[in-house]
């Protein structure tokens, strides 16, 4: 992501190259006239940012803030009509919350999918990008773009199809498993291969935007380097570990943190798919929040996501500490 | 030599997972013209034995699938208009403009990039609520008429366009507001194309909020009509719920393979920025 919140092409034509706050108006060159067309700089500015602002404020940044308040007050859906006339419970809802074994289960089953799902996708995207890149030299745009269309499709309508694709006897998967004498599991009816069934979907329509973005940032690792280093009888795998990958560590880091924000939030494909079970072994923490705003509890379901919220935070915290420096 | 055959070996493997990738969606349509007794059979059929278009006649006259179309395409206009308009606003001003609080909103804007959804939903669905707009199209689309990740794309193509040209319709004693509109606006082209395709998307399969504040059927979109339908007493009709799927998936793939081009290419630089 862009650390450069200054860029401005020409920014030596001697307007805007200072934007922090009273810096501006030291300046000697600035005299009435120039003082006026600032002012009307920013009131063009503002005019223009204005309707993002009050949809902003209005529609994100007030949700997150009562959001706050509520996950410390027992509001339920009786309350609607008057959000402030609550009381004020403290830590209730997140003591609520990690007792409730569900939640935890749903916490572990998150965990589950991510820890697998990310690398799985990961693994898939940086494989297919590595061989349209390198290895072949037709028809790279088609299998690009065949990589990459389950993406763009609902998550709903992939869900259902998968449901029966995963189907015991008439599924498509373990009819083709059959073909090579594999007996495939039960999937979607049996805890133990109901998350993995998931899994296997959410790595499918995932890994084709993972792979676009390492197909761009292979472009970025110099032909020379791979030269010099198979002149100096570097092999094709050792190439791969000692130049590309560490090359690629800003795309690398940049795919695992946004595949990670998406997988830790989690919802269409146990909604649709299992319900959750058998036996919750396919909850969400988002699945289970939206149950607890389903059930009524606001106050609950608003501390529930709000440990989403910083479990996100602390797990893109430790991305950007493992895969930013040092190699 | 070798690397001919190797380049053989690879050719067959990726031919390989690409039918793998696009054998789900393949059998989905060909399942929605199957009946129900042929998608109960073991070992499973690939072409229709007998081809029926009876779910999909069921899928619009009895369950109102055109209905949900309706509001799905109304919502993903409304919402993709918004984006295009106020995005490239704001990531104008901050782009170009210098002025007060600007780096405050380029902050603001880059920290609720991560801010998940799920945050915002229940208190949103108490104010949406109590201003009267919980079970209605303009409940659905307000919310998402902005997001931060458009203004992020905006700003960022705006700061690679030059500079001059603002100098320029300042000398010739334009307006602010109209060096935007008539000097950069047109410019644009590429970056509000990708954002106008990645937003239509993201709204077509928006699922959760729809979920939330669609109470009545006569709202619903189609990701939760048939999220719906595929949960309650529809949800052994597996000729039905494939139709439906279908019809959810055929027309974003069909605007998917259009403007494909122009947009891998702008999913491959927002990446990398």
């Amino acid at each position: 992501m862009s650390s450069t919140t200054e860029v401005t092409p020409s920014g030596a034509t001697g307007r805007g190259s200072s934007p922090r706050g009273k810096g501006g108006d030291a300046r000697p060159e600035v005299n009435a006239g120039a003082g006026a067309s600032r002012r009307r700089q920013g009131l063009a500015a503002w005019t223009l940012a204005l309707p993002f602002c009050l949809l902003f404020l209005v529609f994100t940044a007030w949700p997150v803030i009562q959001s706050l308040f509520m996950s410390f007050t027992d509001t339920r859906s009786r309350d609607l009509r008057t959000p402030f006339a609550v009381d004020i419970v403290g830590l209730d809802n997140f003591t609520k919350a990690f007792s409730d074994p569900i939640f935890r289960k749903s916490m572990l089953n998150t965990a589950y999918f991510v820890v697998v799902g990310v690398p799985l996708t990961m693994a898939m995207a940086l494989a297919a990008a590595v061989a349209l890149d390198k290895g072949i030299t037709k028809l790279r745009g088609l299998f690009r773009l065949g990589f990459y269309t389950p993406v763009i499709t609902s998550i709903v309508a992939v869900a259902v199809v998968w449901r029966f694709l995963l189907e015991r006897e008439y599924g498509l998967i373990n009819t083709v498993l059959g073909w090579v004498g594999i007996d495939g599991p039960n999937w979607l009816g049996d805890p133990n291969w109901a998350m993995p069934g998931l899994i296997l979907m959410a790595s499918w329509r995932n890994f084709g935007t993972g792979m676009i973005i390492f197909l761009a940032g292979l472009q970025a690792v110099p032909w020379m380097l791979h030269e010099a280093a198979a002149i100096d009888g570097a092999g094709a795998w050792q190439r791969f570990r000692h130049i590309t990958l560490p090359l690629l560590r800003p795309t690398l880091l940049f795919v695992s943190v946004t595949t990670a924000i998406g997988y830790l939030q989690f919802f269409e494909e146990p909604f649709v798919m299992t319900n959750g079970g058998p036996l919750n072994s396919t909850i969400s923490m988002s699945m289970y929040t939206y149950k607890q705003f389903g059930f009524g509890n606001y106050g609950l379901a608003s501390a529930m996501s709000y440990i989403i919220f910083v479990i996100v935070a602390i797990v893109t915290a430790i991305q950007f500490r493992l895969l930013r420096e040092n190699t | 030599m070798t690397r001919t055959r190797s380049q053989w070996w690879l050719y067959a493997v990726l031919t390989i997972v690409l039918l793998a990738v696009i054998a789900p969606f393949v059998w989905m349509v060909l399942g929605s013209f199957k009946t129900q007794g042929e998608l109960l059979q073991t070992p499973p059929t690939w072409w229709p034995q007998t081809a029926t278009l009876d779910n999909y006649t069921r899928l619009f006259s009895r369950l109102n699938f055109s209905q949900y179309f309706v509001n799905s395409t109304i919502v993903a206009v409304a919402v993709t208009a918004g984006n295009l308009l106020f995005c490239s606003m704001v990531g104008y001003a901050l782009a170009m403009l210098d002025f007060p609080g600007r780096r405050a909103l380029f902050l603001v804007v880059m920290g609720t990039l991560l801010i998940p959804g799920v945050v915002t939903f229940v208190p949103l669905f108490v104010l949406v609520t109590n201003v009267g707009l919980a079970n209605s199209l303009p409940g659905l689309i307000l919310p998402f008429l902005v997001s931060p990740f458009g203004v992020f794309l905006m700003r960022q193509y705006i700061s690679g366009l030059p500079r001059d040209l603002l100098d320029a319709g300042r000398v010739d004693g334009a307006s602010e507001l109209r060096i935007f509109a008539r000097i950069f606006l047109p410019l644009c082209g590429p970056a509000l194309a990708t954002l106008g395709i990645l937003t239509f998307l993201g709204s077509w399969n928006n699922f959760l909020w729809p979920l939330v504040v669609a109470q009545e059927e006569s709202k619903y979109t189609l990701p939760v009509a048939l999220a719906l339908y595929s949960k309650g007493q529809n949800s052994t009709q597996y000729g039905l719920l494939l139709a439906g799927a279908t019809v959810v998936v055929i027309p974003v793939l069909a605007i998917f393979l259009a403007f494909q081009r122009r947009f891998i290419e702008g999913i491959a630089t927002t990446g990398i920025k």
